[in-house]
């Protein structure tokens, strides 16, 4: 388990790092924490010419309020978002993703913008930033483009990004008052990839939501805004409409079977995760068993 | 804890002053690891020394047609690329049998495939290079050309007429069948009620923390092979390989020190450590084999794999009338060397129904070759199997006749008076105590308020388990194990100490360390024995040429066994010292004795010479002894038991967890054990191996299973998709313990290494199906997934 030999080249701006990409085209690859890269290269299953680093790029890493979006760098570490005021008041789904990601060793060194680039669909930071409505940064040869979350995400292991483009940040609108936030996974272990997994913020106002935008993970090629979500906004929500989000949602996700769940295990698990979303963010758990399946 | 026996009228030798016998104290190796001074092999580096890294096949089953190294060996940094054509000139194949395991059979294996590969994973090149990275390299350059073969992958249909032969040479693919049949089973089942459970068993393996690891250095100067691998049995190596490379045992030594781990897994003779050895004899130079993750999950042993049908008779008063099983096991395409693959069956046979009283039993168990990885033995050999058979089934009878899961056990265990006796299957046990286990077990979880809990939160919709699962472990092996078989596998342990110059003492053991703590109970025996503070005993492991002959740490015997060895040859050397003192002090040996590094009175404890002193006139001024006097301050002695094949020890275990019924995920939420190993040395290494034990089995209950698709290949063999057991999801783990001394030994230490291991699934599947049961669902397979448990409620 050596990767086989590659060329390195530690940026040393964002321009450097553009140019670099400009040369190398698909035959580099970006390290950042390097915390799935690395061990792609080691097992070969990914052996790229030249890794370009941009792991020293001080104007890629923190955390900022600007107006009322929040802005945060690519290079932000897990552990940065973990321990972030900024994140706990404006944007808590972060938080509590990132304590699901793996563990202490890799939160220290894995970032969100590695995250969203390598965009493997039972990862937990893609969705949420779907839920959050966010719009991910990216600069290229020609300038900088916005590209919404929900059009980044293409495929697994694939973005809208191309390969001489870099993404430096993600911004998140700030909702403010009467924002509710859930996360939840169903993970064999703590730390482990998603069996299937949720993150969501609504907008709960008079025990309605106003808003809800359900981010499913570990669900299909990429993360899923579900759309059923849109039968409980602006409803009054009882265990008969539930149960009938729950079917379109079951209609909407396509999931892969794999060694942890069969395609039907995950459809299934995606709707006692919904019942359980809704039951906590309207703080009526007698909806979180009260539907039949 | 609990003491089943009476302590003696008078002191024995370990209860002497100032003992560390049953006491907890510092491992004397956790400094030196701590600080990253261990010495382990993936660690050894020697002057021109070469890596070498293995082709594997990618097929289950498949003809080697042709082999294209030249590209390759034109590489940078390669040394040489050998194919087992070429090294068989060097090493012999083997066959992985023992007399003892009637009709027992395998096909010979190569240290590399030749011709043909029987599993993916097997070796077809070795490649030798400056660095394992070169050699990587390298092997990317390497073409075979290979004519795929039908591969036998389901054990089910390995001895259908349909299903190729693995080895025609051998007939066809059955390896080894044992029928038992004691007692009189269908009279007995006849006049009860029967239940009937199929029990499925996942392929697991023993993921050690270091992986396998060997250097060979041949010296051909000194026509001597050096291997320094990370083994738990040193001369079982070096036999092994003096046979297979010619040479004599002398000409081989094998030094094993620090090693990240065993679990069995590292007991057996493989076939890329062979090839190692060879290489280095080849080439004429250090050779470094060091397994890499995907490597170990493909070639290090499997385990488990079962499917084992059972039945019990019950009658309404909750007497067990019957145990009758069926066993099926696929091992992989060899039976593995030496120990051979068909052990883990007859374990279960030896001990289905072992903790209950009923003399009605009859199995029949059956080993077939498939192509997957070799299967053999792992921590608990065979326990698990029998445990989660036997608990299951008496689980279920229980539930049939509407008897509370302890109190079915209460008629049946075996009462802790009845001893010695035997198991319908001929085992033989000494002394156990089932009933003082159970209920120490039941007032240390309050089983009563534990049930009342259980009922009160079921009216919540939480549902809650407990699972109880008694057990018997095998330790101490005697001859009886692998040496009657025709095995050079010893199971005599040798222990020499040595009185130094400044009253020090220098003990040399034949078990090994691989983390469980040899070194400190060993030094704990000599310490206590020899009246000499812990920290004056220096303890030397794991190596042929300056240790004593002797069988290694294995089957829960280093203590039992090993220890014995040290306290009896600290006796000895204890006596040679109090001959010399008397001699020196004009006093009698019996009038004497050795406490704090000192020589006192016997009677009135006075200090009457330093233990230093006594040895600067022994090695420097003999001559103002008295005439006559030839003091030996070194003795050895060896150890073997004789009278009991096996030392049995016993327990019981207890799980409470939570089943979410709806998602399928289960929360272990406690764990107890209590053990029985007779004497204990030091509680917290006990404890430990307890724990360690039952992590193991909770990730056979939960997690573990190696996964094969229908064309034999592992599609897990990573550590994201295999998953071992992780902090996060254990309980807190319990212990209790009940002592019943072996008499075979004045130590009366029986072994606790793999108790943990063997009832933990057990508890754990039983406490699943007594959370499920308002639901009427069963389940008798392990890893309990998520999966598995809403498939079983129906809800997917």
């Amino acid at each position: 388990m050596k990767a086989a030999a590659f060329a390195y080249a530690r940026a040393t701006s964002v321009v450097n790092a553009l140019e670099l990409l400009a040369v190398h085209g698909d035959k580099a690859k970006v390290l950042s924490g390097g915390q799935s890269l690395m061990p792609a290269m080691n097992l070969r299953l990914l052996s790229p010419e030249i890794l370009v680093d941009i792991g020293g790029l001080a104007e890629l890493r923190g955390i900022a309020m600007r107006g009322d979006v929040l802005v945060v760098g690519a290079l932000t570490r897990h552990v940065d978002l973990l321990r972030s005021p900024e994140i706990a008041l404006h944007a808590p789904l972060l938080r509590d993703a990132v304590s699901h990601v793996a563990h202490p060793a890799i939160r220290n060194r894995g970032t969100i913008g590695g995250s969203l680039a390598h965009a493997d669909p039972a990862s937990e930071l893609p969705a949420c930033v779907m839920a959050l409505d966010a719009t991910i940064v990216a600069r290229g040869p020609t300038g900088e483009r916005r590209i919404a979350a929900t059009e980044f995400f293409k495929g697994i292991y694939e973005t809208a990004l191309s390969p001489d483009e870099l993404l430096v940040a993600i911004e998140a609108p700030v909702t403010g008052q009467g924002s509710t936030f859930f996360f939840q996974e169903y993970a064999r272990r703590h730390g482990d990839y998603a069996v299937v997994g949720l993150a969501a913020r609504a907008v709960v106002a008079a025990g309605r939501f106003s808003d809800l935008r359900l981010g499913f993970f570990a669900v299909g090629d990429r993360p899923l805004l579900a759309a059923a979500a849109g039968k409980l906004i602006n409803a009054s929500v009882n265990p008969e409409l539930l149960a009938e989000a729950a079917t379109a949602l079951t209609n909407e996700l396509d999931p892969q079977e794999d060694q942890q769940a069969t395609a039907a295990m995950r459809r299934h698990l995606a709707t006692v995760l919904l019942r359980r979303c809704v039951a906590a963010l309207l703080a009526r758990p007698e909806l979180a068993t009260g539907v039949a399946k | 804890m609990t003491v089943t026996r009476a302590p003696a009228e008078s002191l024995s030798v370990l209860d002497r002053p100032n003992s560390y016998i049953g006491k907890t104290v510092p491992r004397p190796n956790l400094d030196r690891l701590l600080q990253g001074r261990g010495q382990y092999v993936s660690d050894l580096e020697l002057p021109r020394m070469a890596h070498v890294v293995f082709l594997r096949s990618p097929h289950a089953h498949a003809k080697i047609v042709a082999i294209d190294a030249s590209a390759a060996r034109r590489m940078s940094g390669v040394i040489s690329i050998v194919t087992g054509r070429e090294l068989e000139t060097v090493i012999t194949p083997w066959v992985g049998v023992l007399s003892h395991l009637k009709g027992l059979k395998s096909a010979p294996q190569h240290a590399i495939a030749v011709d043909r590969v029987c599993w993916q994973g097997e070796a077809v090149a070795a490649i030798v290079a400056t660095s394992r990275a070169a050699a990587e390299d390298a092997m990317e350059h390497i073409a075979v050309d290979y004519e795929e073969l039908a591969a036998v992958t389901d054990m089910r249909t390995a001895l259908d007429p349909a299903t190729p032969v693995i080895h025609a040479s051998l007939g066809d693919n059955l390896a080894f069948e044992r029928t038992l049949d004691a007692g009189d089973v269908d009279h007995a089942l006849s006049e009860s009620e029967v239940v009937e459970a199929e029990f499925v068993f996942g392929r697991h393996t023993g993921v050690t923390l270091e992986p396998r690891a060997v250097v060979a250095d041949w010296n051909g100067a000194e026509a001597r092979l050096t291997v320094y691998q990370g083994t738990q049995a040193p001369h079982m190596v070096q036999n092994i390989a003096a046979l297979h490379l010619g040479l004599r045992e002398a000409q081989v030594r094998v030094v094993c020190k620090d090693v990240g781990g065993s679990f069995g897994i590292k007991v057996h003779i493989y076939a890329d450590e062979m090839a190692t050895y060879a290489l280095s004899k080849l080439l004429r130079r250090p050779v470094k084999f060091v397994a890499d993750r995907i490597e170990s999950f493909n070639t290090d042993i499997h385990a488990r794999d079962h499917r084992c049908r059972g039945r019990i008779g019950v009658r309404p008063d909750g007497t067990i009338t019957a145990f009758e099983i069926e066993d099926l096991t696929g091992i992989g395409p060899y039976s593995m060397y030496p120990r051979t693959s068909a052990i883990e069956a007859n374990q279960v046979v030896n001990l289905v129904g072992g903790p209950y009283v009923t003399p009605n039993y009859r199995a029949r168990a059956r080993v077939v070759f498939q192509n997957k990885n070799v299967m053999c033995q792992y921590r608990a050999v065979g326990h698990p199997i029998a445990c989660s058979v036997t608990e299951g089934l008496v689980d279920l009878a229980a539930a049939k006749i509407g008897m509370d899961p302890v109190e079915i056990r209460r008629r049946n265990l075996i009462t802790d008076d009845a001893y010695p006796c035997a198991s319908p299957s001929g085992m033989k046990f000494e002394q156990l105590s089932h009933h003082a286990s159970l209920a120490k077990l039941l007032q240390m979880m309050d089983y009563d308020a534990l049930r009342a809990e259980q009922a009160a939160l079921r009216t919540r919709n939480i549902h809650r388990g407990i699972g109880i699962a008694s057990f018997i472990e095998v330790t101490n092996p005697s001859a009886a194990f692998y040496g009657v078989g025709g095995a050079k596998i010893s199971s005599q342990d040798g222990v020499a100490v040595r009185l130094d110059t400044q009253g020090s003492v220098i003990c040399q053991t034949s078990i090994t360390e691989q983390g469980q703590g040899s070194e400190s109970l060993t030094a704990q025996i000599v310490g206590s024995v020899l009246g000499v503070s812990m920290d004056r005993v220096r303890v030397t492991l794991g190596d042929t040429d300056n240790t004593p002959y002797g069988g290694g740490t294995w089957a829960s015997r280093g203590a039992g066994i090993g220890g014995e060895a040290a306290l009896q040859a600290a006796k000895a050397l204890r006596q040679n010292i109090l001959d010399v003192a008397a001699a020196i002090l004009q006093s009698t040996p019996a009038g004497l004795d050795i406490v704090d590094n000192r020589i006192v009175n016997a009677d009135d404890g006075a200090s009457r010479i330093e233990l230093n002193e006594l040895a600067r006139i022994v090695y420097f001024r003999p001559d103002t002894l008295p005439p006559g006097i030839q003091p030996e301050l070194m003795a050895t002695r060896h150890f073997v038991p004789r009278q009991y094949p096996f030392a049995f020890t016993n327990g019981v275990q207890a799980s409470w967890l939570e089943v979410d019924t709806e998602t399928g995920f289960v929360t272990l939420l406690k764990h107890w054990v209590v053990e029985d190993c007779g004497t204990i040395i030091n509680p917290q290494l006990v404890d430990e191996q307890i724990r360690g034990g039952v992590v193991q089995g909770l990730g056979a209950a939960l997690f573990e299973k190696c996964i094969y698709d229908e064309r034999g290949q592992l599609t897990n063999a990573n550590m994201a998709d295999y998953l071992v057991p992780m902090s996060g999801e254990m309980p807190d783990i319990d212990i209790g313990h009940v002592v019943s001394p072996t008499l075979e030994s004045e130590l009366g230490a029986k072994g606790a290494g793999e108790a943990g291991t063997a009832g933990a699934a057990a508890a754990v599947a039983n406490a699943v199906n007594d959370a499920l049961r308002p639901f009427g669902a069963t389940i008798t397979e392990i890893p309990l997934t998520p999966q598995v448990i809403l498939t079983a409620l129906g809800r997917i």
